[in-house]
């Protein structure tokens, strides 16, 4: 075989040398100027990337949160309001019940007063109707009779009887 | 995009026609004096190393070329720099002949005062060969390319990629998250991450250079055995120097193994520590060496025809099988990479 007698596959000693330190030399340099920065920039800006990432689910994480906490505060304040108002409503039932209670009572009262007033004044009116008709009847009666019937109290007696049985409140 | 591709391709046409003539007139050169085309030496002296960077042969047989300096050690002449013209053509200079012919050729020899080459003491070559001016122009472009990316990061910060970087961003995090991590591991990988950079970019520049056939491109750097050599050393080298104790363990005791299974699997173990890295120089080599063979012989189908039609057919394969290289150069590098990365993350097992 041609190829395999060749030098093609004997590595000369030069050119091991050589690529050996071009290599070495390439690797160093590279490694210090070129490797180090890019490597370390590239890191930097794919941490930069997951930090920004990462923040933003945070940030979303915290909005989903207060949302939900807002919410809680919304349905407190939203039951807080309720009882308040309903207590307010029972208040002023109570109020109003208690004041209506007071009221009819007051008014009962007064009815109940000016129906005793009424009763005795109606009584205090009889009476002097009484008086009256029996005065008049007694001066009738002695008109008609002409004569003086004496003032006895057998006779204003008899005279009440009669007024008595006689029912005004048929009137 | 469409224009641009079209320039593209019309550069890279440019750029296949420009080799072909010069091959062609160094061909006819050759053919006028030899008359039988030999197409495995032609093809053989493209893919192996050089002392000088051939460009072209003239109508009166000079040759037009780049003369490489030459360094020589040996015993009793010490230390020796020159360049490669005073060797060439077969002239002796201080000593030192470079072979032409024979089990030798293309090596350095010393001669005696009566012309007689002495092939037992061979002086040790340091020469910047042909591979190592290819390697070391690679070097150049790679650190300009890298060190100015490296100063834009520095100068966007950690906002989007602009430019270049929007260019060799992907392919940096392509090493990092589908090399480096996936073999080793969250934790460690930062270690090895300069190391499979640099050989990543190193094989890919060498290799896309090596398909460019243009001089101070076309050096056949990745296919040559001595840097594929150098390349797999390394990371044999890393390999055993980042190996725990339970890569050890598994080596000379692997758990479960019955002891009187142990002195054959002892070296069994032994002999895959050094097939692994093995395989890796001799995959790239033959890789790349390949390619270069494939396209050197469409190109001399025309030579053996000694017709200028099969030109049309030649040049759509070459055409064909570039485009199937840039593919390669790409792929051979990451595999390169990827067995690296693989080798060192099994020498550093993850303990569950």
């Amino acid at each position: 075989m041609i190829l395999l007698s060749s030098s093609l596959v004997t590595p000369g000693v030069g050119t091991i040398f050589w690529s050996a330190l071009i290599f070495v030399l390439f690797l160093l340099i590279l490694s210090k100027f070129a490797w180090k920065p890019i490597l370390s920039a590239v890191k930097a800006r794919d941490e930069m990337i997951k930090g920004s990432l990462e923040s933003a689910a945070k940030a979303r994480e915290d909005m989903l949160k207060l949302q939900s906490d807002n919410e809680t505060i919304l349905r407190k304040a939203r039951e807080e309001r309720e009882g308040i108002l309903r207590e307010a409503r029972e208040v002023r039932d109570k109020m109003i019940a208690e004041a209506k209670g007071k009221a009819s009572e007051e008014a009962e009262k007064l009815i109940e007063k000016a129906r005793a007033g009424i009763e005795s004044e109606k009584r205090k009116a009889l009476s002097e109707i009484h008086m009256q008709v029996a005065n008049l009847s007694v001066d009738i009666a002695s008109m008609l009779l002409g004569e003086k019937l004496k003032q006895t109290g057998e006779q204003s007696k008899l005279i009440d009887n009669y007024l008595k049985e006689i029912d005004f409140n048929k009137n | 995009m469409k224009t641009k591709k079209l320039i593209g391709f019309f550069f890279f046409l440019l750029l296949t026609g420009a080799t072909i003539s010069a091959f062609g007139q160094e061909l006819q050169e050759k053919k006028e004096s030899e008359e039988k085309f030999d197409a495995s030496t032609f093809i053989l002296e493209h893919i192996a190393d050089s002392h000088e960077w051939h460009i072209l042969t003239k109508e009166n047989g000079d040759n037009v070329a780049i003369y490489l300096p030459v360094i020589l050690y040996s015993k009793e002449k010490g230390l020796d720099v020159f360049s490669s013209k005073k060797l060439a053509d077969g002239q002796e200079y201080l000593g030192y002949k470079l072979e032409e012919e024979g089990d030798l050729k293309d090596k350095i020899v010393s001669v005696n005062s009566e012309g007689i080459a002495d092939e037992k003491n061979l002086p040790l070559d340091l020469s910047m060969t042909k591979a190592v001016m290819g390697m070391l122009f690679a070097a150049i472009i790679g650190l300009l390319l890298f060190i100015s990316l490296a100063r834009s990061y520095k100068k966007t910060g950690i906002s989007h990629p602009k430019g270049i970087q929007s260019f060799l961003e992907p392919v940096i995090l392509f090493v990092r998250d589908d090399i480096a991590i996936p073999n080793l591991g969250l934790h460690r990988y930062e270690r090895y991450m300069p190391y499979l950079l640099t050989a990543f970019f190193f094989i890919l520049i060498n290799n896309l250079m090596g398909l460019i056939p243009v001089p101070p491109f076309g050096a056949n750097v990745t296919g040559n055995i001595a840097v594929t050599f150098v390349l797999a050393t390394f990371t044999f080298i890393i390999t055993q120097f980042s190996g725990n104790k339970t890569y050890w363990k598994h080596i000379f005791a692997a758990p479960g193994v019955p002891f009187w299974l142990l002195p054959i699997m002892i070296p069994v173990e032994i002999i895959g520590l050094f097939s692994k890295p093995f395989a890796l120089m001799i995959r790239l080599f033959a890789n790349i060496t390949a390619g270069h063979i494939i396209v050197l012989s469409l190109i001399c189908l025309i030579f053996i025809f000694n017709s200028l039609s099969v030109a049309p057919v030649s040049i759509f394969f070459v055409i064909f099988m570039d485009f199937l290289e840039l593919l390669v150069a790409f792929l051979q590098a990451y595999i390169f990479t990827l067995l690296s990365s693989l080798f060192i993350g099994m020498a550093t097992p993850e303990h569950h």
